[in-house]
């Protein structure tokens, strides 16, 4: 059984259980959106003092602040027990265009497990411009954008287009122009730093 | 224990990321770079069998747990902020390969520099917080 689990999941098995987890939530009455969370803990360190966004009852977010602990959980019980035996299997076509930019991608399980590049996310990179630009300015990014446009890919990408939202269906069109300008035009010059 | 089914469902949620391989960086290049179906057929399964969840639950008015009819809400018609504020989140989605989700996921799997970049997000919740009622929406 847990040898079956550990195999990667195909696409329609993921996301048959990522609805799963979207029914699970609206069942115990609440709904699927992850960002939010950045929001209830801007709060509970005492930014509603000074601004109003975070002047509000943290409390009503205190069941996403639990289901974030259990993703960290879930990860560690992932990493731990479920680990695939292969790395990411990504196509070959990205892996050209990456070797392109000098990122390496693990052919080995222990060489890493294909889930960060290593060598561009740790410690070390905070010293480095390219390193900073991507991890504490893109973290930066997330947490300005997913607040600013209400949500992420699960508010916004599953929960608002699976209900039909315009609002959600314009956040994605953005998620998307976003992500390509970055990789297309953005990823050559930073990488080149 | 109200508060520990959302934990048993975070675990689950951390678990389908993990096994989905939706929390790898190099998924989300490959996405990017229209290489794989894989992260479309993800999204898209999840969004139709949501999509059929929701006429469902507005035809026969489904109740939840509690006993009450679900309803739910609307997101609001801020349609400029929905554009730039998605925009600028894709921008950071790709540079990070991870949305708020997979973020905390990683940090289980033990990467560590992810808690940067979850700090800065939060730096980043902090700034619009400030800057809201300035920016269009």
């Amino acid at each position: 059984m847990i040898e079956f689990i550990s195999q990667p999941w195909h696409w329609s098995i993921s996301g048959a259980m990522l609805f799963l987890v979207m029914l699970l939530l609206i069942y115990l009455g609440q709904k699927f959106g992850v960002s939010s969370s950045f929001q209830a803990m801007c709060s509970i360190g005492g930014a509603g003092k000074r601004f109003e966004y975070f002047n509000y009852d943290w409390k009503k977010h205190d069941w996403l602040l639990v289901f974030v602990l259990g993703s960290i959980i879930g990860g560690v019980i992932a990493s731990t027990f479920l680990a695939s035996p292969e790395p990411v299997q990504i196509s070959t076509a990205t892996i050209n265009d990456l070797s392109a930019l000098g990122i390496t991608y693990p052919k080995t399980s222990i060489e890493g497990a294909g889930f960060l590049p290593i060598d561009v996310f740790n410690f070390e990179a905070l010293k480095t411009l390219k390193g900073l630009i991507l991890i504490v300015g893109g973290g930066f990014l997330i947490g300005f954008g997913t607040r600013y446009g209400g949500g992420c890919t699960s508010g916004h990408a599953i929960t608002g287009l699976s209900n039909l939202q315009l609002p959600s269906l314009i956040a994605v069109v953005g998620f998307f122009i976003g992500g390509l300008l970055m990789t297309h035009l953005l990823f050559p010059i930073i990488f080149s730093l | 224990m109200k508060l520990l089914k959302f934990l048993l469902v975070g675990i689950l949620f951390g678990i389908v990321m993990t096994k989905s391989e939706a929390i790898s960086w190099f998924r989300i290049q490959e996405m990017f770079r229209f290489q794989s179906f894989h992260m479309y057929g993800i999204i898209g399964v999840a969004v139709v069998m949501g999509a059929l969840l929701h006429f469902l639950i507005k035809k026969y008015d489904v109740k939840n747990i509690f006993g009450d009819v679900i309803q739910i809400k609307d997101k609001p018609k801020t349609y400029k902020a929905s554009f730039f504020g998605g925009t600028i989140f894709g921008l950071g989605w790709a540079m990070t390969g991870a949305c708020p989700g997979p973020l905390y996921v990683l940090v289980g799997h033990g990467y560590l520099i992810i808690l940067i970049i979850i700090m800065s997000a939060l730096v980043g919740t902090f700034v619009y917080g400030a800057l809201k009622s300035k920016l269009p929406h």
